[in-house]
């Protein structure tokens, strides 16, 4: 057993780090974040070079990991920095173009933006309810329907459509400019879009697409359930550093055993997280990978909200500020759960597998 | 042992119903409803109404224009209010100020002050909170100086909520740095207009600003404005702070959240059913709707053995405590129920006109956001189990 991390990761994960503390500190980020295009063009490029994206992606797709270690990596600096950058979108793209076997150069360099657009209204979560429809056939294929929060949509130029084609679910490639896009900053910053498709034209990638595309949701829960862990460590820092310099009756503030005991049960729950993390990213691609993703995400759920909420408490006034980061980190922390399954989701499909 | 209201009490209930239906501008509720800022136009409009029924001043004594209610009427009268998507009455001058007058104030200031409070010439905020000074509130150090028949008052208050549309100001200064904490402090009025008062916007989590920053540099004020007496400022503060905890439960909003909640999950879809039929949400409501159901009684307890006694006592801070946390899991699930289209923040939308959710939900997340304010201010929850502690353990 070895829990350390390979030297290879070890430096892109070092040099993420460097790069985005140095780079894209908060108030650059927050700079970025609300505003539309929610997207720093020239930091975008920055990150490929370092290898961010093409750590997403196997060798024989052209990238250099893959992994869920080298997601985790990853997805653990970006949180530790709540970068607003579509590098989710690209990881879940990548995932479906590596399982169609297709050409991902512009992708994984940066060149290009992806996004994938799963989810919809009435089936935010579920592959099983999606509704929007793809006719015809060869090159002369249309996708009908709305695709909601679809993650880096505000700014992709090519958007993966999870679509029924008859009784299957089939993954589609629409080009952005081909879709009526409806961008929006959100409420923790970054990006997504509201895609409207009519009869708009795509081609198809994946025939029968549901194993596909639950590949790469599982991926992108390893993703925000690292980036998770990262903010919290961040958040749980702050709220330590606070409780250490803030003084009132006399006293600095992490006297009161109160505060303490509360500081010690959000890096219990952290440490928790950190480990159901690893265990989803080592079973990542393999026959379990879901059922733990699923427990990750959940855990994380928890988790999070737990961290975010006392650590605005125990700040006081000050974390329900805009100016503080720690407020950003809560909400990113907060919102996270929005995102590839909540919390109860996660925990009805784990619950499910009991009476299985 | 009986859990109804008394006819009397009925029939009251019914007359605020029918003034509100009456009287309740609908352009003012949609906006209470939809759950942004309200505009100064609308919380003055709204202070207006209820003046000229005389319901404004709910807590004044009838001589200063109260409407001489009983703790249960005023009970009545908020939880109507609710149900009809009032706003709430901002507190700062008619709960926190006013009662302060009328106990401490002299002859001059309460028919100069009252009034003006009650027609809404004057928009009061309240300067307690520094940088240095929040839960440990008697650390204060804003300082009135006595010049002749002036203050000369330097400092700085923050957290000052709404002070963007306020006249005044009531602050408390440290007046005799070497007393004792608690016993060199004084309670002052200041116009905000006085040359040297500077206020300073603060944006808040969710991007809202309701909270700014006061300085004070070299403002003079009349010795007049001294409220009670010089360096009894304490008295005055700890006398408002119960009065800022009467309807602290918030039982009426806890229960118009509820009512939203429910509603919202018949209508969002969750695996091809609506989220209502989901078990585990529905035991997050049921689960909150348990809680509240008992804190509507303890509630009318403790009122009830307030307007037994004439006062509120230490309990209410059970009710502070218990009400924030029911108020925040009542936004928690108002914001989980909308799922991935929680989402977007409000105006910054590249299409305004698209809906993302139910009606009235865009606010969702960004209340949630807001509402961790409630177990932070007015004694956050761990002075206020402090206070408990204290007092009812006596430990
Ligand atoms: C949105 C908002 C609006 C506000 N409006 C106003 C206003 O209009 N006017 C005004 O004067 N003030 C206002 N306040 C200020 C509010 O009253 C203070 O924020 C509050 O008193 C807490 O003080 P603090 O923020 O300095 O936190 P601190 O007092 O520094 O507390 C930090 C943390 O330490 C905990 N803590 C402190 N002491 C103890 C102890 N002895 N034992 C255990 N835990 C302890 C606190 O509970 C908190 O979790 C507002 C605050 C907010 C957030």
């Amino acid at each position: 057993m070895d829990f350390s991390l390979t030297e290879d990761r070890r430096m892109l994960q070092d040099s993420l780090t460097r790069y985005l503390t140095e780079q894209y500190p908060v108030e650059h980020r927050n700079k970025v974040a609300y505003d539309l295009p929610c997207h720093d063009d020239a930091k975008w490029g920055e990150l490929a070079e370092l290898g961010a994206l093409f750590a997403l992606a196997p060798e024989d797709a052209g990238g250099f990991g893959g992994t869920g270690f080298d997601i985790s990596v990853v997805f653990e600096a970006l949180g530790r920095g709540i970068t607003p950058e579509p590098v989710l979108g690209a990881l879940m793209a990548s995932r479906l173009l590596t399982t169609a076997g297709a050409e991902q150069e512009a992708l994984l360099s940066g060149a290009a933006k992806y996004a994938v657009a799963i989810s919809e209204i009435e089936a935010p979560y579920e592959l099983e309810f999606i509704a929007a429809t793809a006719s015809g056939s060869g090159d002369s294929i249309t996708l009908s329907g709305r695709k909601s929060a679809v993650y880096g949509g505000q700014v992709a130029d090519v958007i993966l459509v999870a679509a029924k084609n008859g009784d299957k679910l089939g993954v589609y490639e629409v080009q952005a400019s081909d879709a009526q896009i409806v961008g929006y900053a959100m409420m923790d910053g970054g990006g997504a879009a509201e895609v409207m498709l009519d009869a708009t034209p795509a081609k198809l990638l994946i025939e029968d697409g549901t194993a596909a595309l639950q590949d790469a949701i599982n991926a992108g829960i390893v993703a925000l359930c690292s980036e998770a862990v990262g903010a919290m460590d961040v958040i749980h820092d702050y709220t330590v550093d606070y409780l250490k310099q803030r003084k009132q009756f006399g006293v600095v503030i992490g006297k009161f055993q109160v505060l303490q005991h509360r500081a010690v049960d959000m890096l219990t729950e952290i440490e928790q997280a950190r480990s159901i993390v690893i265990k989803a990213a080592a079973e990542l691609g393999g026959p379990d990978a879901t059922r733990y993703a699923s427990m990750a995400k959940n855990m994380i759920g928890r988790a999070a909200r737990l961290n975010a909420e006392e650590a605005i408490q125990m700040h006081g006034g000050i974390a329900m500020t805009w100016e503080y980061p720690v407020s950003h980190y809560a909400k990113r922390l907060i919102m996270l759960d929005h995102q590839l399954g909540d919390t109860d989701y996660h925990l009805a499909k784990v619950a499910a597998e009991i009476a299985a | 042992m009986d859990l109804n209201f008394t006819q009397e009490e009925r029939n009251f209930r019914e007359e605020v119903r029918s003034y509100l239906a009456e009287n309740l501008p609908a352009r003012i509720s949609d906006a209470v409803r939809a759950g942004g800022e309200l505009t100064k136009e609308m919380m003055v409009e709204w202070h207006a109404i209820l003046n000229r029924k005389g319901w404004l001043a709910t807590i004044w004594p009838v001589e200063h224009g109260g409407p001489g209610w009983t703790p249960v009427e005023k009970y009545i009268f908020e939880d109507e209010c609710c149900k009809a998507y009032a706003p709430r009455i901002v507190p700062f001058g008619l709960s926190m100020l006013g009662p302060v007058l009328i106990k401490f104030g002299n002859d001059a200031q309460k028919s100069t002050i009252l009034p003006r409070i009650l027609d809404g010439t004057d928009w009061w905020c309240q300067g307690y909170s520094e940088p240095g000074a929040g839960s440990d509130l008697a650390s204060l150090k804003t300082r009135a100086v006595r010049d002749g028949d002036e203050w000369v008052i330097n400092g700085q208050k923050t957290w000052t909520t709404l002070g963007q549309h306020a006249d005044k100001i009531f602050c408390l200064c440290r007046t005799d740095p070497d007393a004792k904490q608690q016993a060199g402090i004084s309670f002052i009025l200041v116009d905000m207009d006085a040359p040297g008062v500077e206020l300073r916007p603060i944006k808040l989590i969710e991007g809202g600003h309701e909270v700014n920053e006061v300085f004070f540099t070299d403002v003079r004020v009349p010795y007049t404005n001294l409220v009670g007496e010089e360096n009894k400022g304490w008295t005055i503060a700890k006398y408002l702070l119960t009065h800022e905890r009467t309807g602290i439960a918030g039982v009426g909003f806890s229960m118009q959240a509820l009512e939203e909640v429910k509603s919202l999950a018949r209508k969002v879809k969750r695996n091809g059913k609506p989220l209502a039929q989901d078990p585990l949400f529905s035991a997050r409501v049921a689960q909150v709707e348990i809680d509240l159901e008992a804190m509507k009684l303890t509630n009318l307890r403790m009122l009830f053995k307030a307007q037994q006694q004439g006062a509120p006592g230490p309990e209410t801070s059970i009710l502070k405590i218990k009400g924030t946390v029911i108020g925040q899991e009542l936004k928690d699930l108002a914001r989980r129920a909308l799922g991935p289209v929680a989402a977007p923040f409000p105006g910054h939308i590249t299409d305004g006109n698209i809906m993302f959710g139910p009606e009235d939900t865009a606010q969702n997340a960004a209340r949630y956001f807001n509402n961790r304010k409630t177990s932070i201010f007015g004694g956050s929850n761990e002075i206020q189990r402090n206070i408990l502690t204290k007092t009812m353990l006596e430990l």
